[in-house]
Formats: structure tokens, sequence, C-alpha cells
């Protein structure tokens, strides 16, 4: 194992993590203000990318794509607030989990209704494709890069968002009662509308970023829907700080898990057997992680108290 | 007038078998496959391509019933269950995962039905599991791997670096690439199934000192790897079974895929009559190139077609002598079965290219001659 090989691994693990935190993110601002669990998730994040995949399509600008997928991913977030969620509210978690499941299959189908069965075509741009030499040596994909930047920017800017603006006081202040703000004369419903259609883009954006290195699919968001519901308990249901630690965790933990698990034990077992039980192993690491962490720490890493 | 009486006895006999037949030699075909969710192309290549055999036979007396399975064992075998016990079909087809075929061929041929399968060809189903009843009209699954072995060897690779998804087809591939491939290997890695970021494997492959990579990754994950792989700057030679290469999904890999070698059993450019005509009129029935899949449907309901014709499918043993005997006119060219009911065919190494906007294939040459599957001496009918 070179250090160039490891330190390739880790950069690997910083970007899907901060591809999960833009996931993350929205599923646990909105768990957090409204107590919504909203399944759903990963519809928004296979819209964003259908969205740019298509834009991209017809007019050749990753840029426009971009934001086609945060228009579209909101548009359908805000839309989805509108006429279901917001029935259920007041529902006990169960409904929401019903109603939202049911929205995730009218998604795929409405998806494949529209675009067909087979997956799309959307590419990085010629501009940040190929990879860079990084010191040391280390060739990486100059795409992955840009992913890493881009998410830590998005990271910062809600970050800001959230401590700095007033609508980030209102975010908290949801957070902490809903009763007592709707009280003080915030217009809730715009709020949650508003808080929704965030964590749409937000997931959306995900999407469309994604969707350029792997396949655009009917289905494609449900995988990433488990492991950003780990992170947020992890991190602790609600809090975007929590939301960022525990993505960068998971996509550490995931990504050399699965590198490095098979090799140690290579180092003690015949290398097939190695390979089949550090790689079971590896899939299971998240979830030993998220065991772990709950053990230590009931409500997450940074989680309020239950 | 003796011979016109006798001429008007055969025609009252012949009016009479045709009636009869008409009444009852209706032949009910059940079809279970993937119509929804994320396998969802493979499913409807098939069922286009049977049914366009079909329509082309103007046949009239095979009824087609066709389910969607949403790629889950337990809702195929109810279909399944369905299908045999309460819509009373003769044969049945259509289902394009090993795991799925796993849960119903061997109940649907136990209760006496015929399975053709279009796709799937778990090894279990090819060796000690087979069945008199059962017949693939695709491939062993091990085969197009077996044939990738065998390319990288005749390519002069001597030292790959092979991956696939840590599921029993997953094994079956590197099993079948490592039977024929010579040469050593620099790697062996199972990914997680469904998995959709490579960039942890790939640095695996630059670092490993491999000059060539196999990988069998259907779907979604192979584009995944394919786009991700072209974007990393390792530039070593990639072999793969079809799978990841095929008409449906090579639009959506795009340039990455130009010039991967990949094996298969079909092509479009194979030169035959029926060939030709399949992919013309497949693109003027559907406005699309067909797909290997779509050939193995078209294969499938022809055989079927061609066994109707000679045998009254309430005789099991004639109809499955008549669909033994496979007399019908393959898109592959020559066709036939080994005694394990598996296809003993030709699979052709083939490279991606385009052609004007298109992404399609091209054969090479063929990679594996008439070859049958490494089970085929495990049956015992």
């Amino acid at each position: 194992m070179t250090f160039v090989l490891f330190a390739e691994q880790v950069l690997n693990g910083l970007q899907f993590g901060i591809m999960l935190f833009l996931m993350a993110a929205g599923l646990t601002l909105i768990f957090g203000v409204m107590g919504l669990i909203n399944l759903a998730h990963g519809s928004l994040y296979m819209i964003g990318a259908f969205a740019a995949a298509a834009v991209a399509g017809a007019t050749g600008s990753f840029l426009l794509a971009l934001i086609a997928a945060l228009a579209a991913a909101a548009a359908a977030g805000a839309l989805v607030e509108i006429v279901v969620i917001r029935r259920l509210y007041d529902k006990d978690h169960l409904d929401q989990v019903l109603a939202t499941f049911a929205l995730i299959l009218i998604f795929s189908e409405g998806t494949r209704w529209v675009f067909g069965s087979f997956p799309l075509f959307l590419n990085i741009p010629e501009t940040l494709s190929g990879p860079v030499t990084l010191p040391g040596g280390i060739q990486y994909p100059l795409y992955r890069i840009t992913l890493i930047v881009a998410g830590l920017l998005v990271a910062v800017g809600l970050g800001l968002l959230i401590s700095r603006t007033r609508i980030g006081i209102q975010i908290r202040a949801g957070e902490n009662d809903r009763e007592m703000i709707a009280a003080l004369g915030i217009d809730i419903s715009r709020l949650y509308t508003l808080v929704f259609a965030l964590g749409a883009a937000l997931a959306g954006l995900a999407g469309a970023l994604v969707g350029a290195i792997q396949s655009v699919q009917v289905g494609m968001g449900e995988p990433v829907l488990i492991l950003a519901f780990v992170v947020i308990v992890i991190g602790g249901i609600g809090s975007i700080k929590g939301a960022l630690i525990g993505s960068l965790l998971v996509g550490l933990t995931d990504t050399l898990g699965g590198v490095f698990l098979p090799q140690l034990f290579k180092l003690v077992m015949e290398p097939s057997a190695a390979t089949n039980l550090g790689s079971s192993l590896a899939s299971m690491a998240i979830y030993i992680l998220m065991g772990a962490v709950l053990i230590w720490r009931p409500t997450g890493l940074f989680g309020a108290r239950a | 007038m003796k011979t016109t009486l006798k001429a008007l006895s055969t025609a009252a006999v012949a009016a009479l078998a045709m009636t009869a037949g008409a009444a009852q030699a209706e032949v009910k075909v059940g079809m279970i496959t993937t119509l929804s969710g994320g396998g969802a192309g493979l499913g409807i290549d098939v069922r286009d391509g049977f049914m366009l055999a079909i329509k082309q036979s103007g046949r009239t007396d095979i009824e087609v019933v066709i389910e969607d399975d949403q790629r889950k064992p337990d809702v195929a075998v109810q279909l399944a269950d369905k299908m045999v016990q309460s819509e009373k079909v003769d044969v049945m087809t259509g289902i394009i995962w090993s795991n799925l075929a796993m849960a119903v061929v061997p109940s649907v041929t136990a209760q006496g039905k015929f399975y053709l399968s279009p796709n799937a060809g778990p090894s279990a189903l090819a060796g000690r599991g087979c069945h008199e009843n059962y017949f693939n009209v695709a491939w062993q699954n091990d085969n197009l791997h077996e044939a990738a072995g065998a390319y990288a060897n005749s390519a002069g690779y001597g030292k790959s670096f092979i991956l696939a998804p840590n599921y029993p087809a997953g094994k079956d591939a590197l099993t079948g690439y490592k039977r024929f491939f010579e040469g050593d290997l620099a790697g062996e890695l199972y990914t997680k199934l469904g998995q959709t970021d490579y960039a942890a494997e790939i640095a695996q492959i630059r670092a490993s000192g491999a000059d060539s990579v196999f990988f069998f990754l259907p779907g979604g994950m192979g584009i995944a790897f394919l786009k991700q792989y072209a974007d990393s700057g390792v530039d070593l030679p990639v072999v793969g079974p079809a799978f990841s290469f095929d008409q449906g999904i090579l639009q959506a890999v795009g340039g990455a895929a130009l010039g991967v070698v990949n094996t298969s059993q079909w092509n479009k450019d194979i030169d035959n009559a029926t060939n030709a005509a399949f992919v013309d009129s497949f693109q003027a029935e559907y406005g699309r190139l067909p797909s290997l899949y779509a050939s193995q449907g078209f294969d499938t309901a022809n055989l079927l077609i061609s066994a109707v014709e000679k045998a009254d499918v309430s005789d099991a043993d004639a109809f499955r002598a008549a669909l033994k005997a496979a007399e019908f006119d393959s898109t592959r060219g020559d066709f036939a079965f080994g005694d394990n009911h598996h296809p003993i065919q030709n699979i052709y190494a083939r490279e991606v290219i385009q052609e004007g906007d298109v992404f399609t294939n091209k054969i090479l040459g063929v990679a594996l001659e008439n070859h049958s599957d490494a089970y085929a001496g495990d049956c015992k009918m």
C-alpha cells in the first residue's frame, strides 16, 4: 500500500461523503424543522439528475443543466409539500412513511413514463474531464475535485444561511419550538414550503453532479437515500453540522473499509476467503459505525436531547 | 371417380382436423418479465423481440399473457403460480434475472409445463438441476465470460485485474473468465451489488500493475464504471461481456465505451437473412436498434413457433422433441441445443463503434466456436 494509493482513497472517501452531505442536509433540515420523515427525498435526487440530463442533451451546457436540476427539484419539492406533505405534519411517522413511499413509486413510474426505461446520457463537461496531477504525484480526476470543492462551498453557504440570516433564525426557531414561532407571527406554512424546496434543491443538485459520473436511471435515488438516513442518524437528527461530520465519516468508512478490510484479512487468511470476508464486512462497516455511535451517544453526534 | 372420392374424403378429414385444431390446439404462453423498476429495459427488449416474432408469424393460435415481475422473486413466484394454476398456460418464458429464474423455473417444470429461458442461465439449471422441460435459448451464465477469457488470451493479455458484483452471477462471471484465461491475475475484486461509485476500485486497478481489466457490471453499474474509468486517466484495455455494452445502455455511456471489446452470442451485423430481416423489422416496429436481449426474445418465440408447427403442445413428448430439434432460423445463424438443453453456439468478440450519432457494436471475430458449457456433463436427463 503506497502513500499515493492511500491518499487517492482518502480523496475518494471525502468526495463520496460530500455528495452524501448534499442529500443528508436536506433530509435532516426537513426532519428537524417539520418532524417529517421524507422517503421521497431520493426521488428528488433522481428528478435533479433527469432534469440535468434532459437540459444538457438539449443545450449542451452543463451549467444550464445544473440550474435546471436545482429549479426542477425545488419546484417538485415545493409542489409535493403543498399538495401532499402539508397534510402529514400532524400525523404520526407511520403515515408519513406510507405516503412518502407512495410518492417514490409515483415519481419512479412517472419518470419512466416521460423518459422511457433506458438510462439517460449525462457527461462531465469537457473542461472538467480527465485527471490532474496533485502534489505528491497523485493522479486524480478533476471533476471529483470540483465535486469536493462545490460540496464544501454549499456546506459553508448553508452554514451561513442558518447562522446569519433571518430565514436561518426562523429555521432554527422552528426546530426548537414550532408552536411558539407560529405564535410570534411567522408564516409557518411558507417557511415549511421554503425549507422543503431548499432541501429538495440540494438533493437535485447532488443528483445532477453525481449523475454525470454515474448512470441517470429510474430508481437511482433510493440507495443514496438509505445512506443519507444513516448519515443523519449518526450526525444527530436535525443538525446540519452533524450531517456534515456524519457524511464525511460514512464516506470515509465506506471507501476505506472497502479497500483496506480485505487487505487486512489477507495478512491472516488465504486471499479468496479474505476477499469474501473483507467485502462482506466492508458493506456492513457503516452500519457497525452507526451502531457504535448510537451506543456511545443515543441521539447521534450532534443531536439535541431526545 | 375413385380418385375424386378419395380427394373429397381427404379434404373432409383435413377440414375436420382444421376445425378441431382451431378449437383446441391453441397454445397459451405465460411471459413473466421485468417491465418496471431498474432493470426494465431488458424485459421490455425481450418482450418486444418475442412479440415481433409472434406478429410476423401471423399465427392467431398462440396467445401470450404478459406480466411484470418488478425484478422481485416473490412477485415472480406469485405470478408463476397464477399463470400455471388459473391461466392454465402451456409454456412459460420471459424471466431476465437468475435469482428469479431459480425461484420460478424448478416449480414450473415440475408441474409439467415447458419453460423457455430468453435470458437467465444459472449454472444450477444447466448441470445437476437440469430438466427435460427446461430449454435455455440464450446462454449458460458463464458463456460470455468464458469467451472474454479466451479473447484476452488471443489478445496477448498476461495480467488481468478482474471485478464483478458480490452475488451469484458475479461469482459465476469471474469463475467463467478464470476458466479460460491463461495469464495471471493482478487482482480480483467483488464490489457491492448496485454500487455506483468505482473510484476506490479504479485506484486499485491503477496501482495493481495489470495489463488489462475484465469486468462484469450489468446495467447502471457498468455505465457508472465506464464513465469513471474513462475519466480516471487509467488507459488499460478493458474486456467484458455484452451486458454492459448492449444497445440500450451504450447511448448512456457515450464515448467512454468506444473501442471496448466485449463478448456476445449475437450482434446486429451477424451475416444471415434472418438477422438482417430482424434488425430491419425491429427498427421499423419500435423505432430503435435491437439489443441482444431483443434477439433472444425473438429467437425464443421462433423456437416456440417451430415446435407448435410440428407438434401439439398437449403431447408433451412430441412437443419436447420438436423443441429439442430447434428447427428454426435463428438470428445467430446455426443454432442447436446440447444434451442439457442449453445452446451450442459461437460467441463473438465485438468492438464498440460509433455510427453517426449512435453507439453500437461491430464483430471483430469468433472468440469461442461451437461453445457449450462447463456443466453439461453433470446433467443426467
